[in-house]
């Protein structure tokens, strides 16, 4: 049997993107799958009694070493903030590409604790900070200090020591440019370096407690009991700098998006599965409910979104259970129907991501056509016509052709760059001023722009006459082009109207991180946590792959 | 040292800022990220034409001819560069391109090269005294390396090349030989046994 992928003009709706959950494709899981067989080490350890210092941690292979420099640093209660506009940090990192020496580490100090005014080098990948959960951290520290261990509900409920408020890299502040470091066979899939150092920044906070609680009183401290740790991640405070990368990279969206259709496309079609696979998937099902239920948040929005669907995967477990048999043909296409009829957007693709659990085989080799050559892509094919490129808009922006921008509520937003920090934002363009420099980020509306330019010009004049006369739509004659070939590259929305909720882009980058337990705290801005429940470093070489649902 | 992604970023919204197009803006990122990583002093360039455009009025050459005279002004090298790249395809016919004014000409390079990608033939650019091949975009060759780049040329030519080798029949001929000596000399053994294909192929 032959499924069709998905239809891009569902799929890439901002709600349905909003509703994505971490897989095995997800870019910390494959980090890890990657990187389980390398030689963790801690390189160095130098903090003072309370905490504040210098501490080194490595991944190494043969020749290639990779290590995070950490500086733990004094802040006052005042100066934290998870806001872009902070300038201090509980802790600041970086991921050296190899072996700092000591002159490098002198010359990090002076950098990377300042963040986006530092400069960084080119033997720099990564750079980040973290700030502590106050609450999470010093009770840790005082009940370890006592002999104790934690209030797990209080973990629980956070679910972090740190949370990171920004993870840069690719050429940021001097850091190192993509281009010399794709080739590297390791880094076959893309973030794979922002995600060894969130997870080397996890394992520096559960050294950094115990290490405070132990000094805090030598005598009665216990360490972190190793259970508990693994029942951590590392939390994170994500604004909308990462709403404009999905819009800016479209090849590369397009390369996530449809590897995961190819995945689902490749299970449906599937006619006969096996016992043990059948089995793996219902037990991820059903393990994964605690995840649905530990999902804290005061978001009335993402409470919504979670009530329906803790109600729809019951439903689904119990249709599981009652009517359904792994004995059929096909047994995940009718799934896959099943829920497109009964559940909302949410549940199936939480349900779709589940299903991958079994099929290695099919995932494995999608990571590694998960990154893109963008600038393959670049230039505009001038030799073809104006009647190609109204046909690739009719066929790939059915729904955006309706939109009328002429409406208020169509064009209510745009985003700018702010002065003070450099970092993307989102404003009322009737009651804020700022949008004459409005970023072309409003695809949508160009898309309509380009559209109705097109159809009054002749159908076989060639691009490079059009752009002459029209040199303003460059940017969306470029991108049409570029989606001819990508189909799964844009969204299928309109990125500036009254109703867009920005944090759907957000949520959808974040779940192909393998990010948990998104907590929206407002349209704009959202807490997650990686890597919870995730092996511990000493636990690399063999672990459960299914550890997202197991923990 | 500045990455080249912040090189790109920081070319795209200045020339944003200086008036052009998102779309241009973005091919003038791309230009400057090349001429940097090959070498070329694209960021002074490009910062010194936009100052000067404050107080200075340049041409914009928006269809190429084969021969392009500005009579008042010097031509904008983004906006010939940006020609340049979207009508390469009909530019090849012409033996010779010219121009006779163009300011800043170190900016038009990245479009010649990456033009010269798009054609798969090398092209090259001439003015007063100094020559360039642009190779596909692989890389630019010149004899203007390591010297302060003239801010403006009279008399400019772009001549498209055909692909055609470097070197002469006798000089292949000789190389050839010589490669000859890694070969084994097949007996009739290897010549029944040592390759793939059947005793006869009128099957």
């Amino acid at each position: 049997m032959k499924i069709e992928l998905r239809d891009p003009n569902t799929i890439m709706k901002l709600s349905r993107l909003g509703s994505f959950h971490q897989s095995r494709l997800s870019f910390l899981r494959s980090f890890l799958d990657e990187f389980k067989d390398w030689e963790y080490k801690k390189d160095l350890f130098d903090l003072d009694d309370c905490g504040y210092g210098t501490a080194i941690y490595s991944f190494k292979k043969k020749d290639r070493v990779y290590s995070l420099v950490c500086f733990a640093n004094k802040i006052n209660d005042k100066e934290r903030s998870d806001r872009v506009i902070a300038t201090k940090w509980d802790a600041a990192f970086t991921l050296y590409d190899g072996v700092p020496s000591k002159k490098d580490v002198e010359r990090l100090r002076n950098e990377v604790p300042r963040q986006e005014v530092g400069r960084l080098s080119y033997k720099e990948l990564t750079l980040s900070r973290a700030n502590k959960s106050v609450r999470v951290f010093n009770h840790v520290v005082e009940s370890l200090s006592k002999g104790n261990q934690p209030d797990l509900e209080l973990l629980k409920k956070v679910g972090y020591l740190y949370r990171t408020t920004a993870v840069y890299g690719s050429g940021k502040f001097g850091l190192a440019d993509r281009f010399r470091i794709k080739n590297r066979e390791e880094i076959n899939g893309p973030f794979r370096l922002e995600m060894m150092l969130v997870y080397l920044v996890r394992q520096f906070t559960f050294d950094q407690v115990n290490h405070v609680a132990k000094f805090k009183n030598p005598k009665t401290a216990v360490s972190l009991d190793l259970e508990i740790c693994k029942k951590l991640g590392i939390g994170n405070s994500t604004g909308l700098g990462m709403a404009p990368f999905i819009v800016n990279h479209p090849t590369l969206l397009n390369n996530w998006i449809m590897s995961r259709e190819i995945a689902l496309k490749k299970i449906r079609e599937i006619k006969k599965v096996n016992t043990n696979d059948a089995e793996l998937f219902k037990k991820s099902v059903k393990n994964s409910i605690k995840n649905i239920t530990n999902w804290n948040t005061e978001s009335e929005y993402q409470l919504k979104k979670i009530t329906s669907l803790l109600d729809n995967v019951k439903t689904f477990l119990s249709f599981l259970d009652k009517e359904f048999s792994f004995d059929n043909d096909y047994p995940f296409n009718q799934i896959y129907l099943w829920l497109e009829k009964e559940t909302c957007d949410e549940c199936i693709e939480y349900i779709v991501s589940i299903m991958m659990e079994p099929f290695d085989d099919i995932i494995k080799p999608l990571v590694s056509k998960m990154s893109s050559e963008e600038d393959q892509y670049f230039n505009i094919p001038t030799n073809r016509t104006i009647e190609d490129l109204r046909n690739i808009i009719e066929k790939r922006y059915p729904d955006i052709l309706k939109i009328n921008f002429d409406k208020k509520e169509n064009n209510q937003n745009f985003w700018f760059i702010s002065k003070n920090k450099e970092e993307p934002r989102y404003a009322d363009r009737f009651e804020e001023d700022g949008s004459e420099l409005e970023q072309p980020l409003a695809i949508a509306r160009d898309i309509k722009k380009l559209y109705d330019q097109l159809i009054v010009s002749k159908n076989s004049l060639t691009i490079d006459k059009f752009l002459i006369e029209n040199s303003n739509l460059r940017h969306v004659v470029r991108r049409a082009f570029i989606i001819e070939k990508f189909p799964y590259a844009e969204i299928q929305d309109n990125t500036i109207g009254k109703k867009v909720v920005p944090i759907d882009m957000l949520r959808l980058k974040l779940s192909f991180f393998g990010a948990l337990k998104f907590d929206p705290r407002s349209d704009k801005w959202l807490r997650i946590c990686m890597f919870q429940g995730a092996p511990l470093s000493h636990e690399l070489k063999n672990y459960d792959q299914q550890w997202v649902y197991n923990s | 040292m500045r990455s080249l992604s912040e090189i790109e970023t920081t070319s795209k919204r200045a020339s944003k800022a200086a008036g052009f197009s998102w779309g241009i803006a973005e091919e003038v990122g791309k230009s400057i990220r090349l001429l940097e990583l090959f070498g070329l002093t694209g960021i002074k360039s490009l910062n010194e034409y936009y100052k000067s455009r404050s107080n200075k009025k340049f041409e914009n050459l928006n269809l190429i001819n084969e021969n392009n005279n500005s009579d008042k002004f010097p031509f904008c090298p983004i906006t010939l560069g940006i020609s340049f790249l979207d009508q390469v395809r009909n530019l090849e016919k012409f033996n010779k391109i010219t121009f006779n004014k163009i300011s800043y000409p170190l900016l038009i390079l990245p479009f010649l090269s990456r033009s010269s990608e798009i054609i798969g033939k090398k092209i090259y650019f001439k003015f007063d005294q100094y020559e360039f091949l642009l190779n596909l975009n692989v890389n630019i060759s010149s004899n203007l390396f390591n010297q302060d780049f003239p801010i403006s040329t009279n008399i400019a030519e772009i001549n498209i090349l055909e692909n055609k080798d470097n070197f002469s029949d006798q000089e292949w001929d000789s190389l050839y030989k010589l490669s000859e000596e890694t070969f084994v000399k097949e007996t009739d053994s290897l010549k029944q046994g040592a390759a793939g294909a059947g005793l006869t192929d009128n099957d």
